[in-house]
């Protein structure tokens, strides 16, 4: 149990006053402004709006200007922020297929449709210090070269053509999609579930799960069918208007993982699929979030569940690092009390000890 | 297409322009059209909508997220009303975005609001997507295979 301890208001007062010192540093530095950070810290961005499970660049940068950097503590400010704004509705789901691809590759295929493209990428890059880069100055503009009229199929779409891959899973139209912001969650969940609660769970979290599975953990076999990073348009259905009204576009990343097979007496074998999909450009995020997507399919898929990232109780329990970071960091706060009754209990068992202890040699002395 | 189809059409189009660009932009093309008195049907406000989308791409749907939204509804004396509905936190746009959604529905209106609003940030929406295209085009991957062989 916690009490409430008094006396420490100006002590919290202060220390607020200090932290917000700190957080603004040397003053002769001039000072980060929200812009400064969703344009040139847009990975710190995408990855708050993407866990803090609510798409504003400008609150996540805001978030992240307040939590000092501290990802984590920014995702916990924008959390609580969405819990203050009324829910409109649902939007219509949206559709990857017509992303307007920033960067799109296979490494399954060389060549497909479309092409590979490689956009805004570390990949390739020779992870070398820039000193350049802390010198300051613009960067060269991008090159350009003309564009091609050439649809973007995913490729899973093409494998599906040919029937090489299990066909997406299907709901009814109008059939409830199960939402664990608004019910708790039980088990066993749905994929609806699972997939909306690795889509904000911890990065690194689902990233040690994924690596986990590739180290033999629950083996996938996978292949990255796809990953393409770009625009996608939301549209939201208005009753009061009468048809889809198109609210703009967000950024997002897919991640369409190809995994070995799956196949019956009476169905012929194919691939199995795993999928990741976040805001923004968080690649690392939605790979493992595929990963464990289909490590967590493996009870559906007639596997043994023997690894952690099987595990759905497990894996959905502990995915989410505002619940994880409170359990944990609450133990910063006072436990006096708990604290003095554990003391009163091992004093007593200390006391109980050294009589037993005590005893024989007076019983021995004795004889 | 019957005119309803055609209207609504034309209402998604513009919704659609005009919540891609700048707010200060749709600003500045409403200020140089007439604009009749109009109310204010729903007060400016900000909320959320849940991002929704389908497992593997194309299957059943999922929650992915929420985005934050602002919406608007302003009807015109002459009784046309208006939607404004966009991404973000700001209710000024929602309410421009509603202002042009009542005029296109006015006979009276609706070829200002097309011509003199719509189609300029229309054109400077599509500029800025050829741009990113071409961008990414210049990424693009060209395979070449090395064959050896004599000659």
């Amino acid at each position: 149990m916690y009490v409430a301890v008094k006396g420490g208001e100006r002590a919290i007062e202060n220390a607020h006053r200090l932290l917000a010192h700190e957080r603004r540093g040397d003053r002769s530095v001039p000072e980060l402004s929200l812009s400064q950070i969703s344009e040139q810290l847009g990975l710190a961005v995408d990855r708050v709006m993407s866990e803090g499970s609510l798409y504003d660049r400008e609150l996540a940068a805001l978030a992240i200007k307040q939590a000092r950097g501290d990802l984590i503590e920014a995702i916990f400010l924008v959390r609580a922020f969405r819990a203050t704004l009324p829910r409109f509705g649902a939007s219509e789901p949206v559709d990857t297929g017509e992303m307007r691809v920033q960067r799109r590759v296979s490494s399954t295929f060389k060549d497909i449709p479309g092409g590979q493209v490689l956009g805004p990428t570390f990949d390739y890059t020779h992870r070398l210090l820039d000193p350049g880069l802390a010198q300051g100055g613009d960067p060269e503009t991008p090159a350009v070269a003309a564009t091609s009229d050439v649809p973007m199929p995913r490729v899973t779409d093409i494998l599906g053509q040919d029937g090489l891959i299990e066909p997406s899973p299907t709901a009814d139209a109008g059939a409830p999609v199960g939402d664990l912001t608004r019910d708790p969650l039980s088990f066993p969940a749905g994929r609806d579930l699972r997939l909306q609660n690795l889509a904000r769970g911890d990065e690194g979290f689902l990233l040690a799960l994924g690596y986990s599975t590739q180290r033999g953990y629950g083996r996938n076999h996978p292949f990255a069918g796809e990953i393409r990073f770009g625009e996608v348009e939301v549209e939201f259905l208005a009753e009061e208007i009468g048809f889809a009204v198109p609210l703009g576009s967000v950024e997002l990343t897919e991640c369409q993982m190809v995994n070995q097979f799956k196949g019956s007496a009476t169905e012929p074998p194919c691939f199995t699929r795993g999928y990741g999909l976040t805001f923004g450009q968080s690649e690392r995020k939605t790979m493992s979030m595929a990963l464990v997507d289909r490590a967590l399919r493996a009870r559906e898929l007639g596997e043994d569940v023997v690894a952690p990232a099987q595990d759905e109780e497990f894996v959905m329990s502990h995915s989410d690092n505002v619940q994880a970071t409170g359990f944990v960091e609450h133990l910063k706060l006072p436990h006096y009390v708990d604290f003095q009754s554990e003391l009163g209990l091992l004093r007593k068992l200390r006391r109980e000890f050294a009589e037993a202890n005590a005893a024989p040699a007076m019983k021995e002395a004795a004889e | 297409m019957s005119g309803d189809a055609a209207l609504q059409e034309r209402r998604r189009g513009a919704m659609r322009v005009l919540a891609h660009v700048p707010v200060a932009e749709i600003g500045a093309r409403m200020a140089e059209v007439p604009v009749p008195p109009h109310q204010h049907l729903r007060a400016p406000e900000s909320g959320l909508v849940m991002v929704r989308g389908r497992a593997g791409g194309d299957g059943a749907p999922f929650n992915l997220g929420e985005a934050t939204v602002s919406r608007a509804a302003v009807r015109l004396q002459s009784g046309e009303v208006g939607f404004g509905y966009v991404l973000g936190r700001d209710d000024d746009k929602a309410r421009l975005i509603a202002l042009c959604d009542a005029l296109l529905q006015s006979p009276d209106h609706a070829e200002a609001i097309e011509t003199r609003v719509v189609a300029p940030l229309r054109a400077q929406m599509q500029a800025g997507r050829d741009r990113s295209a071409a961008e990414a085009a210049a990424t693009r991957v060209d395979f070449y295979t090395m064959v050896r062989g004599e000659g």
